[in-house]
């Protein structure tokens, strides 16, 4: 199996996909460690956005893993973890 | 003394204009917007005309984080909310959340949305449907998403009563205006052109399979054959009269004065339908006679027998000839939920012009004692309309639409 | 003043207690029909109970055409109505039926048949363009469910207005409550109202698994459904029907109806926030209840026992506590609250009126229906929540609420007609 990583690109194109971007949000903007929240995203266009990313990696993410993650930054580092798992021998 | 619901703003949305001045400018003088379908490849299917709305580009209207979760029903539904309230000149702030909700009528909710997901479901499997399918095909969707982006937090619902779902809307506002509510949104919006609406409107049994646009819709005529499906609908503001004056509103279109609403006895009983009875509701309702309608907005199915039941009806109520009585949408199709309020926006219209908007393609049947206005619009003093509108196992609706002074 | 309309007949069909009389039983003594999904093979989803109804429609009087023709959603309605009717004693009375209407309520609609059927035509999603030769005639009724109440109005013999409500999950309160509207306006005099969902199928459990909704408590179905109770973790999917014979006050009292209950208040609000989130202070849901208490006069004193929505979901029931509170202040906390989703899980629109069904039984009977499966305290739930065990109280008046995708907050007020004021 290929080493994947899931880089903010990734994610942002993710987030658009499904869930569109709030108005006034710059997503190619310094997002990083702006939360969900604060960039319009609510409850549920996070759960679209986890099973986009499951389906896409074909990972399982935890249930809290936007509780636990609440900025891009610890999400996508958290999304990495999993997958270095994944490869792991 | 009973409040009285005024129409204060218009949304629209069919194939032949988006927004009322367009729908306007073709409908009153009978412009045609049917053909065939271009949404997907209909070549195979037995019918393969339709009233498609075409130009409209949902994100050039609503912002993009609204797209993903709606289907294309609900995205016009609420591009003409928006338009509604711009007609109407308020805002979602000028009135009290709790005093304001939406009515909606639906006949097969976001059938596209669902198809996709459908699709995701059985091809690829459970984890790969959206969660937004939890709401976005469902009937309530409209009304939902309409009452969030204009923050209404007052009465709202939802009816489903096949295509004369669009009249049980408006009198449920009514109701909620009569009950002290002070603006409530009603009609209803379709748009289930795909190819999974289309098998399962194709098994109704009663879609055209002509492919002339001109000569696959006939209601009222010899050659009727069934129907061509369209897509879209409107929107219409109702308000408390008194709220409407006090503000200053801009337009009072027209009073919802009389609503009747009937079901027909089960098929094989050879009894009479109950659309007779659903006029006779509303004009009483209405506290109107016969002789005071101008115009009969028919619901027009375009099959031989309720055609005959249609006609029958009128004529038993206002005798031979004896109303000027007109189907418009003959122009872009039969909208389901869309259908009736959209008679209801020409019906006022009418009023405001003088005009009746014609049957277009339509040579009326010699078997029919009515006197269908085919072919150029009519002029006419109209002050009194009333609007029919029948759903698939025998719903009946009428409402009567009037002036206001 | 205005016409008053009361519930004269009721029919119920709810997983574990097909027909009013199982029904009542399985609820009072707190028994649960929540199990391991047996439809189809749910190994592949997250959640994988429901609460099932073992219906066999030929042996509810349904003909085989009947059977083809009507998704499992409008059977359930059709024998519900039937029920209802027969234990009105109307149709030996005798009615008017053009003065008689239909409203049922459904939030889903036939998707369980449309699921079926989509499956047939695309050849499992194969086709994009799925091919009209394989659909039976009966797909249109699929397509718009308000042949729901055509079917309805056809089994009763009902031909005034006719509709369907489709308001989500509070579409089985909201179709009672229109239905209340019309007879009150003068527009019926008898309406047959209620509602049915059966939505136990691949598609619908797939959306909630998406947003996490139903609960993934597989390996203890029969303790699945917890509403709450602080380990509660989603709602367990349920399927049904309850429909009722409604009646102007004074004509079914001179032909000497059984009156189980006035419907004396209803309201409907919409939050105007989220599809499918709830504002955690519960203000509109308190406004719809307010609204239902003015309009039957009653205060939060009168009211005996709220039959809660209580879904099972974390939101929820913190959400619905809340409602109460504010709605109904101190007196919350000492009125009994249940929720019998406990028992018979949500089956979406038609819980509303299997509510109100379960709320009249308690009337009767002047016993609460438990909140089964209620174990772990949850301290932003704390009310009296009757756990696991029905309780003897006195029930003269009852509210009962609804909430939904979209933002529906219903509220309706179930009154003996001698206690809420003329």
């Amino acid at each position: 199996m290929s080493e994947r990583t899931f880089t903010i690109e990734d994610l942002k194109r993710i987030l658009l996909e499904g869930a569109g971007a709030e108005e006034g949000v710059d997503l190619d903007g310094d997002i990083l460690d702006t939360e969900f929240e604060e960039l319009g995203y609510e409850s549920l266009a996070l759960l679209e956005t986890g099973g986009r990313i499951e389906r896409e990696y074909g990972i399982s993410l935890d249930d809290d893993v936007f509780t636990d993650n609440r900025t891009p930054r610890s999400l996508v580092t958290a999304i990495n973890t999993q997958l270095e798992t994944l490869v792991a021998p | 003394m009973t409040a009285r619901a005024v129409i204060t703003g218009i949304g629209v949305a069919t194939a032949n204009g988006l927004g009322v001045d367009d729908f306007w400018a073709a409908t009153r003088v009978g412009k045609n917007a049917i053909g065939p379908v271009t949404r997907f490849d209909a070549s195979s299917y037995p019918a393969r005309l339709a009233g498609e709305i075409t130009g409209f580009e949902a994100a050039d209207h609503l912002p993009s984080r609204l797209l993903p979760q709606t289907d294309r029903m609900t995205r016009l539904a609420l591009v003409a909310a928006d338009c509604a309230f711009e007609d109407a000149d308020v805002r979602p702030g000028d009135i009290p959340e709790f005093d304001m909700g939406v009515v909606t009528a639906s006949t097969s909710g976001g059938f596209e949305f669902g198809q996709n997901e459908l699709k995701k479901l059985w091809s690829q499997g459970s984890q790969y449907v959206s969660a937004y399918q939890s709401f976005a095909w469902f009937y309530a969707v409209n009304s939902g998403q309409i009452s969030i982006r204009n923050g209404m937090r007052g009465p709202s619902g939802v009816v489903v009563s096949d295509h004369a779902g669009g009249l049980d809307a408006i009198a449920q506002a009514r109701r909620q205006i009569r009950k002290g509510s002070k603006l409530i949104f009603s009609g209803g919006f379709d748009a289930s052109i795909c190819p999974w609406g289309w098998v399962a409107q194709i098994a109704g049994g009663r879609l055209s399979t002509r492919t002339d646009p001109e000569r696959a819709y006939l209601p009222f005529d010899a050659d009727a054959n069934g129907y061509v499906p369209g897509e879209g609908g409107a929107l219409l503001i109702l308000e408390d009269e008194h709220t409407a004056r006090e503000r200053g509103a801009r337009t009072l279109y027209g009073e919802i004065a009389g609503y009747g609403a009937t079901f027909d006895p089960k098929p094989g009983s050879g009894r009479e339908p109950g659309l007779r009875r659903a006029i006779e509701v509303a004009l009483a309702d209405a506290g109107a006679a016969a002789a005071d309608v101008d115009v009969v907005f028919a619901d027009g199915a375009g099959t031989p027998d309720l055609d005959r039941a249609e006609a029958d009806a009128i004529t038993a109520v206002f005798g031979p000839g004896g109303v000027p009585v007109t189907a418009p949408k003959t122009m872009i199709g039969r909208l389901y939920s869309g259908a009736a309020p959209v008679d209801v926006v020409s019906a006022v219209l009418a009023i405001r012009e003088g005009i009746i908007p014609p049957t277009t393609n339509v040579e009326c049947a010699p078997a029919y004692d009515i006197d269908l206005v085919v072919g150029q619009p009519r002029p006419a003093s109209v002050r009194t309309a009333l609007v029919l509108a029948r759903g698939h196992g025998g719903f009946n609706s009428a409402v009567v639409v009037r002036e206001v002074d | 003043m205005s016409r008053r309309v009361v519930i004269t007949g009721v029919g119920v069909l709810a997983p574990g207690g097909i027909g009013a009389k199982n029904f009542w039983s399985l609820l009072s003594e707190g028994r649960t029909a929540t199990r391991g999904i047996t439809f189809f093979d749910p190994s592949s989803f997250r959640s994988q109970v429901a609460a099932e109804a073992d219906f066999d429609p030929e042996l509810h009087g349904l003909t085989a055409q009947e059977i083809r023709r009507m998704d499992r959603a409008a059977q359930f309605g059709v024998v519900a109505a039937r029920e209802a009717l027969a234990d009105s004693g109307l149709a030996l009375a005798g009615f008017d039926p053009h003065r008689t209407g239909v409203t049922i309520g459904s939030a889903v609609g036939a998707t369980t048949g449309l699921d079926e059927e989509y499956r047939v035509v695309s050849d499992d999603g194969r086709l994009d363009l799925v091919d009209h030769t394989y659909a039976p005639p009966h797909l249109y009724n699929y397509f718009v469910p308000s042949s729901f109440s055509a079917e309805v109005a056809w089994a009763v013999g009902a031909e005034g207005p006719a509709t369907v409500v489709s308001t989500g999950c509070t579409s089985g309160l909201d179709s009672v409550g229109h239905a209340v509207e019309l007879i009150r306006e003068g527009s019926a005099d008898v309406m047959i109202a209620g509602a049915t969902d059966a939505p136990i199928s691949p598609i619908t459990m797939a959306c909630f698994d998406a947003i996490k909704a139903t609960t993934p408590r597989n390996d203890y179905p029969e303790h699945a459904s917890r509403p709450f109770d602080g380990t509660r973790n989603g709602f367990v999917l349920g399927e049904g029907a309850a429909v009722f014979v409604l009646e102007e006050l004074e004509s079914a009292t001179r032909r000497g109806a059984h009156v189980y209950a006035e419907i004396a208040g209803y309201a409907s609000r919409c939050n105007a926030f989220h599809m499918t989130g709830l504002r955690p202070d519960g203000r509109e849901m308190a406004e719809a209840i307010r609204v239902a208490l003015a309009e039957a006069r009653m205060n939060p004193e009168s009211i005996d026992y709220i039959n809660a929505h209580g879904s099972g979901t974390k939101q929820n029931d913190r959400h619905e506590t809340a409602a109460f509170k504010l709605s109904l202040g101190d007196h919350a906390h000492r009125t009994p609250v249940s929720s019998i989703k406990s028992m018979v899980g949500h089956s979406l629109g038609a819980i509303g009126s299997i509510e109100i069904a379960a709320s009249v039984l308690a009337m009767e009977n002047h016993v609460v229906p438990p909140t089964a499966n209620l174990h772990t305290p949850d301290p932003e739930c704390d009310l009296d929540y009757v756990p696991v065990t029905a309780r003897e109280h006195r029930t003269d008046a009852v509210l009962t609420v609804g909430s939904g995708f979209g933002g529906f907050q219903s509220a309706m007020v179930l009154a003996r007609p001698e206690r809420s004021a003329a």
